[in-house]
């Protein structure tokens, strides 16, 4: 995506000292040198045509990410990253792709097949051909966003939504997550390139599954993703992120930001699964996947549930969260964290009750293989105003071989007499009994772990949407491939 | 030819010997009774049959149809048309009795380079099957045996059994923890599956069974060996003088 000249001559009026540094020119230019500063910043919001209040917002986030330390209290190692070793804007024409299928990794290619994704699906998630060649002009995805436009629904991309509804972006961005709230959100917020925007109108119950699949972006696959989401009154939007199939991604940074909105009555149920490229088998050149997801019930019995299979990335840390304002409004976590080999995760989630009886439910599922170590941090924080607040907590976590690692940190804060908090927990291993018994039946050692696991996850995986479940429990088959025996 | 020839054969549980020169052939369509004072290895018999882990074979040779059934691993000697209706089976969470039994259908047939059967075809199979056993599928609908009673787990393996057709069942105790209705309940259905084509090892300390699965023969398995073989009559001669003859657990 070039920009044309009149953007270019538009930014230079507004900016003309900015680009003191021999920028000028940089603005044809379509990926931006390597490297963090105020400069790269209004690069980036200049190519987007975004108005000055986001700029100004982003600008704010970057001051403020240079005054922060990186944290480290996560129980997860990895290599320091270095903030001026990438590069912050890339247009898709600068991606390497690959030829054709030949020339992807043959690994990746065994992958998709045994999650039955077709030939064409493939060259789309390798990158082979770019996402528009892949749907001809009566697409899918085209009929498919002129019924959601028909009935109200906004569904677009962030920086879309920036320019064609300004005001709605500008009311709800970082209100749900401001942007000096940790050092990787701050720094999205700084930097964030791309991401889904969603709105939809009261009262309207949308009808159909949101899908990032069908977001088809001109620009960047975002290593820095901002979504918004917001259900007005009376409301429902489920909204699925992710796929199945692993995604390499030279950018070894993720660092997403999500936020959910709902307003009185509403509901959003927001689905992820989440396979993104673990690294080798030591989890080298794996996907760090560092995400701040947060919901606020705004509204009086409104609703947010985190539903989330993650199965990829060498290190995972997440902690998907509802804030509950709105008096009777719910906050759910369903979660199934998966790790073998090396990875590490070190995920869970936050509810927070402020208003009068509010519910959440939290139910993890954390299964380890290999030499992996997997963590459930979760926080049920009840506010003094939160009268009859309930909680209920479950965490289960399962070991399969001998040098893995389960941990639970769960913090409970309750500042109100009334209220409910209940946890429990449980650790297992996959029994010899289990296994022979499903062998003895003709299941290989691999169909056994994957059934005795989906079996361990079904809580979590029958709150999935259809589409995703099916997918999800091949997913968690492949995934533990190798850890028994 | 024999379905099942085991010859000469010798197994340890860790270092401890349990089999020490076992010798039996059976014959297509033939129900054999194993009986013996406990710790004389029946139920390691059972595991050695069917690949357990652990299960160590030392000596000897076992040949199923006309393969070296030691050479395969447990799963396969399941696709291969082996099954065994465990004394204590496991639970397993989660996994509805209808989804495990799909998946082990489906693994023979995959193993067999057949096509695989869907949901729809499985579940009129299975109401099928049942149908002739006299029992309910509904205990399919919960996750495989979570929360079943002695006789219901027992039961369920007597359908897995008949949805999966095998061709060698070993029952290692199935009327351990039954009372005579249970008992009889089981015992009709095993006998429903008798057939020609299938020969059965029924394992089991006291020969009340016996008298509702009527054995072509009998043998008595003590201090690792068989140590008489016979016809009925044996079962009710044990029943009257007990194990002691060949007790003396060495």
């Amino acid at each position: 995506m070039s920009i044309d000249a009149n953007t270019a001559d538009r930014v230079k009026e507004l900016e003309v000292d900015k680009y003191k540094y021999g920028f000028v020119t940089n603005i044809e230019m379509e990926t931006a040198p390597k490297g963090l500063n105020e400069d790269i910043i209004r690069f980036i919001s200049a190519k987007k045509e975004e108005p000055d209040w986001l700029l100004q917002w982003r600008l704010k986030a970057y001051r403020h990410w240079l005054t922060m330390d990186e944290p480290d209290w996560a129980k997860v190692g990895y290599d320091k990253i270095d903030y001026q070793d990438l590069h912050y804007y890339a247009a898709p024409k600068n991606i390497d792709r690959p030829k054709s299928l030949d020339e992807v990794d043959p690994e990746l290619l065994k992958t998709y097949e045994k999650l039955g994704i077709p030939l064409k699906e493939q060259e789309l998630l390798s990158g082979v051909v770019a996402v528009d060649a892949v749907f001809d002009s009566v697409s899918v995805a085209t009929t498919y966003k002129a019924k959601l436009t028909e009935m109200g629904v906004i569904f677009c991309s962030i920086s879309e939504a920036v320019r064609e509804y300004p005001e709605l972006v500008e009311k709800y961005i970082g209100s749900v997550v401001p942007y000096s709230d940790n050092y990787f959100a701050t720094l999205n917020s700084a930097v964030f390139t791309d991401g889904s925007f969603v709105y939809v109108p009261k009262g309207l119950r949308c009808p159909m599954e949101l899908s990032t699949y069908f977001r088809i972006n001109a620009e960047n696959t975002g290593q820095f993703e901002r979504t918004l989401i917001i259900a007005d009154e009376g409301a429902y939007v489920s909204y699925l992120e992710g796929c199945t199939a692993p995604q390499r991604d030279e950018n070894q940074l993720h660092a997403a930001v999500v936020e959910l909105v709902t307003l009185d009555n509403a509901e959003i149920k927001y689905s992820t699964v989440q396979n993104w490229y673990p690294g080798d088998e030591n989890g080298k050149g794996g996907i760090y996947n560092f995400v701040t997801k947060r919901g606020a019930c705004r509204g009086e019995n409104s609703k947010i549930s985190w539903t989330q299979v993650e199965t990829g990335s060498a290190v995972t840390w997440k902690y998907p969260s509802c804030i509950l304002q709105g008096d009777n409004s719910i906050g759910e976590f369903y979660s199934v964290a998966i790790t073998n080999n090396a990875q590490q995760a070190d995920t869970g989630t936050k509810m927070i009750h402020l208003g009068k009886n509010t519910r959440s439910t939290v139910i993890s599922k954390g299964i380890s293989a290999g030499r992996a170590d997997n963590t459930y941090r979760g926080l049920v924080k009840i506010l003094p105003r939160a009268e009859g607040a309930r909680n209920f907590t479950q965490c289960d976590s399962l070991l399969i071989g001998n040098k893995c690692g389960a941990h639970t940190v769960p913090y409970i804060e309750s500042r109100n007499p009334s209220a409910r908090v209940e946890h429990e927990a449980t650790t297992s291993k996959i029994s010899e009994d289990q296994m022979f018994y499903c062998m003895q039946r003709g299941l290989s050692s691999e169909a056994a772990v994957s059934l005795i696991v989906n079996g361990f996850c079904k809580e979590v995986m029958k709150e999935l949407p259809m589409e995703f479940a099916v997918e999800a429990q091949k997913l968690i088959g492949i995934s533990l491939e190798g850890s028994v025996g | 030819m024999s379905i099942l020839s085991i010859e000469n054969l010798h197994a340890n549980v860790g270092e401890t010997e349990i089999l020490r020169g076992i010798n039996l052939k059976i014959e297509p369509g033939e129900v054999h009774a194993v009986m013996g004072p406990n710790g004389s290895g029946k139920s390691t018999l059972s595991y050695v049959l069917a690949g357990r882990d652990g299960y160590c074979v030392t000596d000897g040779s076992v040949e199923f149809k006309d393969i070296d059934l030691l050479e395969l691993e447990a799963d396969e000697r399941a696709n291969e048309g082996v099954f065994l209706a465990f004394q204590y089976p496991v639970e397993v969470p989660g996994v509805t009795g209808m989804t495990f039994l799909r998946e082990a259908y489906n693994s023979r047939l995959r193993y067999e380079g057949r096509e695989e059967a869907d949901a729809m075809e499985f579940l009129k199979l299975v109401r099928s099957k049942a149908k002739d056993l006299n029992m309910s599928d509904d205990m399919l609908k919960r996750p495989v045996n979570v929360g079943f009673s002695g006789g219901e787990k027992k039961r369920n393996e007597i359908l897995q059994m008949a949805v999966l057709e095998p061709k060698l069942a070993i029952l290692d105790e199935t009327d351990s923890g039954l009372d005579i209705d249970a008992l009889k309940l089981v015992a009709d259905g095993v006998n429903a599956l008798r057939t020609n084509e299938r020969s059965m090892l029924i394992i089991t300390h006291y020969q009340r069974l016996l008298d509702y699965i009527k054995p072509d023969h009998v043998h008595v398995l003590a201090r690792g060996q068989i140590q008489r073989s016979g016809g009925k009559e044996l079962a009710l001669e044990l029943e009257a003088n007990g194990y002691a003859e060949f007790d003396g657990k060495g």
